[in-house]
């Protein structure tokens, strides 16, 4: 207890390694809360299902809180649906049939366009398909005939693809800016007020029954915005997260400690045991990492797990394993190895409980310093388009923004939301690691 | 076949060490028996191979061995033609313990002095931990540390209380024979004077054997019964602590008694002039020849250990039947 307290007030002398410590803290909070709110099959469904989990998603919309910094509120994305309270449904008997009128009610208070709508019918009949007609009522009292439809069982009508409607507004605008401009304003502004929707539809059959939902496409999306599959990228900035830290970590850890053990074997030992370590250590320190990681993805798997294996295999003979030995070497010779040899500890209890402990202040802070390199190659990988298939990651999000183009698109969000979590994440570990450092090593604290 | 008396008997007992100049003759044919309960004090210069004796006892030995031989009997069984891992398990610390040189270092930083204590119990009875650290907090009492240092580390102790620890950790187990490389050296007089009264009493209580070695021959008369003299990897005087003291036989032996400094005596402490022979290329015939100040032709040859009537053995033509001719 003490000594965790005696090292919180060394670790307090340090803001940077608060910082980063605070930094780290957050990140972890992020990736539980990540792995809690959306479970792994759920992540995998959210990032992979396909049309029907992202539909109602505008497609490179970009994060709704750009609206506190923007002159142009941009507007987010609305959906009514006959189901709602807010929508209201007449029904009455016409003669044979049954007419049902749909009024949506949409209070639009912002200064740009909505990026599409579409409404999507359901209709259940036996024989004869339902007709609907559609009717555009502004606040200001004008009425717009749209088209009519007899109605599959699951049918959708786009408004941007409604030509004849689109020969019905002003000249040189698109569906939607018609349809929400302010009559005979150059250039083009929205109208504010409550727009309606009506639909009525005839039905011919007794047990027919007509669903509606409209969706009004915003131009912004959620906390992190929508790709150019109208994907919801928060799930992939979330789930990014346990996943670069566990890779991170686990490839951190696994190379630091298995390069130290086999350091601590290799000098413990000496003579031909050393010899082969070092040798083999040597002919490790010239083979490139990437590339062979890039061939392991290209001919063999891109599974994180293989990758991490790989990773850690490639990266416990490196330089880490010298820079142990130099240490191990001094230690070995200190008087009370010597006497611990004289009362007869074996080699494995020398080397665990009185070689290793020693090394203990530098491994920390090479560990802690160690995950963002380990964080960083793993999104190098993605974005290299070697990701793991699967799993939604910081890397893939970069990877797929620099395929579509984003950034010459304008859509920036897309970039610098991984890039900013993937360098926040650097920064916390290097500040807690160089103050560890510090702490550890004294010695360093003049330089 | 043994006298079931001799604890420990060593016969010719060679180590050499490879070095770049040559072979190194550390130690060269040692013979040695020592009873139980029985402290021998093995003196001699620096480098005349004290500590590589001890070393080669407890078989610890570097990596540069270039012989390694004799005999090793303890309590009548022969330790030589044991593998290392056996000699590891039955005889370290369980028969044979050692506080090495510089006990002072020899406590490991990272591990609560207690816990080092306690090691030898672990590593060689399986004791738990706890009972182990009850046997330590024993011999914590024994040795006279105040029990509540157990739990400091080795950094928080003086001096005197870390040689203190190292002794508890020697005796912790209840060894047959007890190794003192230089248990005093780097101490005060007073802490020098503590330590030798702690060993007496120890020997008291617990009827173990020691081999003391030092250079400090005032201090170490406290303990002695025994006293051997080496010399360039040789014994060259095994002698009673007591005719020892008051008239040594071997030549270097007087000499060594010489340079002891007494207290307000007009008498300036001799010293040898040269220096020990190199190890490498020991001269032949009396090593201590080039240094004697009572030589004569015959000793260009080797002199053979000679059993003095008394029961004394000194290695010197001098003592010889037909020595003097």
């Amino acid at each position: 207890m003490n000594a965790f307290k005696r090292f919180f007030k060394d670790i307090a002398q340090y803001p940077s390694a608060i910082v980063g410590m605070v930094i780290i803290l957050l990140l972890i909070l992020f990736a539980v809360y990540a792995v809690v709110s959306i479970p792994y099959n759920e992540a995998i469904r959210l990032w992979r299902g396909g049309e029907n989990v992202w539909g109602d998603y505008p497609r490179n919309a970009a994060p709704a809180w750009t609206n506190l910094f923007a002159r142009v509120k941009q507007p987010e994305t609305v959906i009514l649906n006959t189901d709602d309270e807010t929508v209201k449904k007449e029904i009455q008997q016409v003669g044979n049939n049954t007419e049902v009128i749909i009024h949506f009610t949409l209070d639009y208070q912002y200064d740009a366009y909505p990026q599409e709508m579409i409404i999507f019918f359901e209709s259940k009949y036996a024989q004869k398909q339902p007709h609907v007609s559609m009717r555009w009522i502004t606040p200001d009292g004008r009425e717009l005939r749209m088209t009519q439809m007899s109605l599959r069982r699951s049918d959708q009508y786009r408004f941007d693809l409604d030509d004849r409607l689109r020969r019905r507004l002003p000249e040189n605008m698109t569906v939607i800016q018609g349809l929400f401009s302010q009559p005979d304003v150059v250039p083009p502004t929205t109208l504010k007020g409550t727009y309606e929707v009506r639909i009525s539809a005839l039905l011919f059959e007794p047990d027919s029954e007509v669903d509606a939902r409209l969706v009004i496409y915003g131009q912004v999306h959620g906390l992190a915005g929508t790709d150019h599959v109208r994907r919801d990228l928060m799930v992939a900035m979330l789930w990014g997260a346990p996943i670069a830290l566990a890779f991170g970590l686990l490839a951190a850890f696994g190379t630091n400690v298995l390069s130290m053990i086999i350091a601590a074997v290799g000098a413990w030992f000496g003579g031909v045991v050393d010899d082969i370590i070092q040798r083999i250590t040597e002919v490790n320190l010239v083979l490139p990492l990437l590339p062979i990681l890039i061939m392991i993805g290209t001919l063999y798997s891109r599974t994180i797990w293989i990758i991490l294996g790989a990773v850690i295999a490639l990266s416990i003979f490196s330089s880490s394993v010298k820079t142990y030995r130099a240490i191990f070497i001094q230690i070995k010779e200190a008087p009370y190895i010597e006497a611990a040899r004289s009362y007869g500890a074996s080699s494995v209890r020398i080397i665990f409980s009185y070689l290793i402990p020693r090394i203990i202040p530098v491994l920390i802070p090479g560990l802690v310093i160690g995950v963002p390199t380990y964080v960083f190659l793993e999104a190098s990988l993605a974005v290299l388009g070697l990701g793991d298939p699967v799993l939604p990651t910081w890397g893939k999000l970069i990877n797929d923004a620099q395929s579509q183009g984003a950034l010459f698109n304008g859509h920036y969000y897309w970039v610098l939301q991984p890039a900013v979590l993937l360098m926040v994440t650097g920064l916390g570990f290097s500040m807690v690691g160089f103050a560890l450092d510090r702490i550890f090593n004294p010695r360093l604290r003049g330089v | 076949m043994h006298d079931q008396k001799t604890l420990l008997r060593i016969e010719d007992l060679k180590l050499y060490f490879r070095a770049t100049r040559g072979v190194v003759q550390a130690v060269d044919g040692v013979n040695l028996t020592l009873n139980p309960n029985e402290a021998m004090v093995i003196i001699g210069e620096s480098g005349c191979g004290k500590s590589s004796m001890a070393k080669a006892l407890l078989r610890l030995l570097p990596r540069n061995v270039q012989t390694y031989s004799g005999k090793v009997f303890l309590n009548g069984s022969e330790l030589m033609g044991m593998t290392d891992e056996e000699y590891r398990q039955q005889i370290r610390w369980l028969k044979i313990s050692m506080v090495p040189q510089a006990a002072m270092n020899s406590l490991n930083p990272v591990l609560r002095v207690g816990d080092q204590v306690a090691e030898p119990m672990i590593v060689h009875h399986g004791a738990r931990k706890e009972e182990a650290l009850l046997q330590a907090s024993n011999m914590f009492q024994r040795v006279g540390v105040p029990v509540d240092f157990l739990s400091r580390y080795a950094f928080e102790l003086s001096g005197g209380m870390r040689q203190r620890a190292a002794i508890a950790m020697a005796l912790v187990t209840a060894p047959d024979l007890v190794i003192l490389d230089e248990p005093t050296s780097a101490l005060d007089v007073l802490t020098q004077a503590n330590i030798m009264n702690l060993l007496k009493r120890i020997k008291k209580e617990i009827a173990t054997s020691f081999i003391l070695i030092t250079h400090d021959i005032a201090t170490s008369s406290e303990l002695a019964d025994r006293v051997g003299v080496m010399y360039a990897g040789q014994m060259v005087e095994l002698s009673d602590a007591h005719r020892f003291f008051t008239a040594p036989l071997h030549p270097y032996s007087q000499k060594l008694m010489a340079s002891v400094p007494k207290l307000r005596s007009t008498s300036e402490p001799e010293y040898i002039t040269g220096q020990p022979p190199s190890l490498i290329n020991p001269p032949t015939g009396c090593r201590f020849a080039a240094r004697c100040h009572v030589r004569f032709a015959k000793c260009d040859q080797e002199p053979p250990m000679v059993q003095h009537p008394d029961g004394r053995q000194v290695k010197c033509w001098l003592y010889h039947s037909n020595g003097k001719e």
